[in-house]
């Protein structure tokens, strides 16, 4: 009997992605070497203009290197493995990013549009914290217990919306982006009531979660990076297992590609995108609970950052792929790591971090410039991501 | 105006769907391209109207050379076309999708829609096509949008008319009038390329025929062939065109229908009153013309309505109120209207297409893990049962023929254990060979002493396969007749004559 192939995401899956990426350091490329003072005194002659910005793009993207991988200057005589310390600045920040990533990436397979990961991981974040800080617990159970409550939260927020969608109709685009807004505002209403406001502070800043409750550390105190990573990983595999292997997951696919068809088969559509929002919410809470619980053990009113709308980008530039949303989170944990460090040490300023992440997405969405800048032909550009209307 | 093609040659990747294909059309001529679905007729006349470029050849209007890159400089040429699927725009209005492209504007840009009205009521009047310029297109049924898309060519005075498939929604009595109106507008100097797989029609109208297999031209026939050699040579091989009904025996009611009434959102009832019974071993044919509620009483057999009153009984147990999922599980094998929209998830491979309604349960899954290798095992048995034509039950739906998504379908439905068969146009866009599979299908089921639901607006099919045929017009069953009855009564009755 012939094996079951699996479509694993082959070289041709990964060309778009993969030049997207590389056309945006191109177009980086060029901001760092018009940006850059030194290099522009030289404009009149184009030899040492060329040297000159060959130089500092070479130094800024150097510099990004260092700060997200691996930078022999910070090793000292005592510990030689100092430098790899901002791989684990990457890592740290890619935990999170993945699970808000899966979460928006779910919900594209079941053609839904989550825009909500951000509520959903505010959620997560209140709901780890809280247990983290209020409740003093033996090591172990304490950081299941506020994991655990990340989840549930950020499934009954996600969950909420898919409730809304199936019995009312409404639209999951506008339905998460309100309740994105009642989510931050929540959570600066919350850090002002005693409960959460940290004893002896006035800014808005909760209690620090009990070192109970925190995850472990992977390579000791030097390092910021956690369990987290390994939890995030595991979710990857878990939605992978739920989309390729189960039952549920065929539902939300089938639902996704043609509700229609699945309806006409017997597959509950209101059920379906209920539960792919509870579980897409339940993912991006866990991604709270990682943040907070791995590395910021805070809340404040910016707890959140970016990490559910970067996670959107992530989705797509992930194709909506468990194994694709790894990696594209790794790859905007490195650039976020590494932008501090090409800052300081260059005259590039972090935000040519932001325009190239920004870059990638356009040219993703826009793959006939691909297409055009590498001459190729028969590059496969349509994906689950599909966009819907406004009826879908 | 003539219209030649010379050489014309397109491959899409390895599939070869045009091989230097030569053609002339004459001034005032019905030209019929004959041919099973993926014989390349289709891509032939889209190259014809420029809407995608041949490898090679060349393309001659009045015997001078055309470039045609772009749809408007077919039009341009005075070639016009009617699409298969319809090119309309479903939130506008009739009038509005005609102007599409050709608007004109009155007073600060206001959309001028009077002139357009005028010419379109003109054009529906003189062709009876009975069509309202202000009507939304969604709320049209099929067959209406469909005469939308014959008069916005008819408006834009083509002179070469690419007619893709045109009665394939029409009733037998609105075929007629086509081909009626395609007669006049060849006596009034218009060609006409006239594309389709239905003998009869071809044999009425057709100058000559043309017929094309797997991308060539495989012969030229004149009108007077006999519908069995046309079918042949378009197949490629001798086939049987009326199946043969054998013997067997009718036995109890399976299914009974009372005072079924469906309703849509605003409370109008869409199928009123309807009641009607089929026993096992027979074949209940409900025909009518499109729209007349006959795709509403086959998606309540299924609960897929929502506003529904009366009963649908079962084999003595209610199945209105049920989930979809309980009355597909109930016994009954619902083949949808439309394979594309709601039979088949295209995205989706041909095996998981094949256990959509059961994939929760065993042998396919245990609790909530799947087990992708049955799923494959038993695709490939239903493969082999139904003849479904494939390179890999892992490649998408979408890369199938029509006749073996269908047979898909089939597949799938009676793969569970059925009592009532409900199959709603199951023959729809088919070619001859897949017609014959899925007509030989449905009597095999009838004569394994199941009950059967045919939905079709196709006379022949209602013919060829019922036992008794119910006539369903503007929401109501008119009356219910034995199969003996004739092609020319039947097609009176779905024209809503009731003779005394």
């Amino acid at each position: 009997m012939r094996k079951l192939k699996i479509k694993r995401p082959s070289l041709r899956a990964l060309t778009l992605p993969g030049l997207s990426f590389l056309l945006a350091m191109a177009f980086g490329a060029l901001l760092i070497a018009f940006s850059d003072s030194t290099v522009l005194k030289h404009i009149g002659h184009p030899w040492s203009f060329l040297k000159a910005a060959g130089v500092a793009v070479w130094q800024s993207y150097l510099a990004l290197f260092e700060g997200s991988v691996y930078n022999p200057s910070l090793a000292t005589p005592h510990d030689a493995l100092l430098s790899w310390y901002p791989l684990s600045e990457t890592l740290v920040t890619a935990a999170p990013l993945i699970l808000a990533g899966l979460s928006v990436a779910l919900a594209f397979r079941a053609g839904l549009f989550n825009i909500g990961a951000q509520g959903q991981f505010i959620f997560g974040s209140i709901a780890a914290s809280y247990v983290g800080f209020h409740f003093h617990w033996p090591i172990g159970i304490h950081v299941i217990a506020a994991t655990v409550a990340a989840i549930i939260a950020g499934a009954l927020w996600g969950g909420l919306v898919g409730l809304l969608k199936a019995r009312t109709g409404a639209h999951e685009v506008i339905v998460t982006i309100m309740l994105n807004y009642v989510a931050l505002y929540f959570l600066m209403w919350l850090l002002g009531t005693t409960t959460f406001l940290r004893p002896g502070r006035r800014d808005p800043i909760s209690p620090d979660v009990l070192p109970s409750a925190r995850m472990p550390l992977l390579a000791g105190s030097n390092y910021r990076v956690n369990l987290g990573i390994f939890v995030a990983l595991a979710a990857a595999t878990f939605v992978w297992w739920l989309l390729s292997r189960s039952t549920w997951g065929f539902r939300f696919r089938a639902v996704g590609a043609n509700s229609a068809a699945a309806k006409t088969a017997g597959i509950s559509v209101p059920f379906v995108m209920t539960s792919v929002m509870a579980i897409s919410g339940a993912l991006a809470g866990l991604g709270g609970a990682v943040h907070v619980l791995g590395s910021d053990f805070s809340l404040t009113s910016g707890t959140a950052g970016n990490f559910g709308f970067d996670a959107i980008t992530v989705a797509l530039l992930g194709r909506a792929k468990p194994m694709g949303v790894v990696f594209a989170s790794l790859l905007f944990g490195a650039l976020r790591a590494g932008g501090g460090t090409m800052q300081a040490n260059t005259n590039t300023p972090i935000d040519i971090v932001l325009v190239i992440q920004a870059l990638v997405v356009l040219f993703i969405a826009a793959p006939s410039v691909v297409k055009w800048v590498f001459r190729l032909k028969n590059l496969k550009t349509t994906g689950e991501l599909a966009a819907k209307g406004w009826n879908g | 105006m003539s219209l030649e093609l010379r050489g014309i040659t397109k491959s899409f990747g390895a599939l070869l769907a045009n091989d230097s294909i030569d053609l002339r059309v004459e001034t005032g001529e019905i030209h019929a391209i004959l041919g099973e679905n993926g014989a390349g007729k289709s891509t032939l006349m889209n190259i014809v109207y420029g809407l995608v470029a041949p490898d090679s050849g060349e393309i001659l209007v009045d015997d001078v050379v055309k470039n045609i890159k772009e749809p408007s400089d077919a039009l341009a040429s005075g070639i016009g076309m009617v699409h298969q699927h319809f090119m309309l725009v479903p939130v506008f209005t009739v009038a509005e999708n005609i102007v599409l492209g050709h608007e004109k504007s009155g007073f600060a840009g206001r959309l001028d829609l009077n002139e357009a009205r005028e010419r379109i009521k003109k054009v529906s009047d003189q062709f009876n096509f009975n069509v309202n310029p202000d009507d939304l297109i969604e709320g049209l049924p099929v067959g209406v949008q469909q005469r939308v898309e014959i008069i916005r060519a008819l408006i834009y005075d083509a002179k070469v008319l690419i007619l893709d498939e045109p009665t394939a929604v029409l009733t037998p009595q609105e075929t007629d009038d086509l081909l009626k109106i395609m007669k006049e507008l060849k006596g009034q100097g218009t060609s006409i390329i006239f594309i389709t797989h239905k003998l009869r029609e071809v044999k009425e109208v057709a100058d000559r025929i043309t017929i094309i297999r797997r991308g060539k031209v495989v012969g030229n026939a004149s009108p007077d062939a006999s519908q069995k050699e046309l079918a042949s040579l378009m197949v490629g091989r001798e086939v049987e065109l009326a199946p043969d009904k054998g013997a067997h025996s009718i036995g109890e009611p399976v299914l009974t229908v009372k005072d079924l009434t469906v309703r849509d959102n605003s409370g109008r009832a869409l199928v009123n009153n309807v009641n009607f019974e089929v026993r096992a071993g027979e074949v209940l044919a409900i025909a009518g013309v499109q729209g007349n509620g006959q795709s509403e009483v086959a998606r309540a057999m299924v609960n897929l309505e929502e506003h529904v009153e009366g009963s649908i009984i079962l084999d003595g147990a209610e199945v209105i109120g049920k989930s979809v999922r309980e009355s597909l599980h109930a016994g009954i094998a619902f083949v949808p209207e439309s394979r594309e929209l709601d039979g088949l998830i295209a995205s989706m491979s041909i095996a998981e297409n094949l256990i959509l309604d059961l994939h929760d349960l065993p042998p396919y899954a245990k609790g909530i893990q799947m087990s992708p290798n049955t799923v494959l095992s038993e695709a490939e048995k239903r493969k082999v049962e139904f003849d479904i034509r494939l390179q890999s039950v892992t490649d998408p739906i979408s890369s199938l023929s029509g006749g073996n998504k269908q047979k898909v379908v089939l597949a799938r439905e009676l793969s569970r254990p059925v009592k009532l068969l409900v199959a709603s146009q199951p023959t729809r866009g088919l070619d001859v060979g897949s017609i014959e599979f899925v007509h030989k299908r449905i009597l095999e089921e009838r004569d394994a002493g199941r009950a059967v639901l045919l939905f079709s607006t196709e006379l022949d099919e209602v013919l060829a396969l019922a036992d008794r045929i119910a006539v369903m017009y503007r929401g109501e069953i008119l009356s219910i007749v034995p199969s003996g009855v004739s092609a020319q009564e039947l097609g009176l009755l779905m024209a809503g004559v009731v003779h005394a």
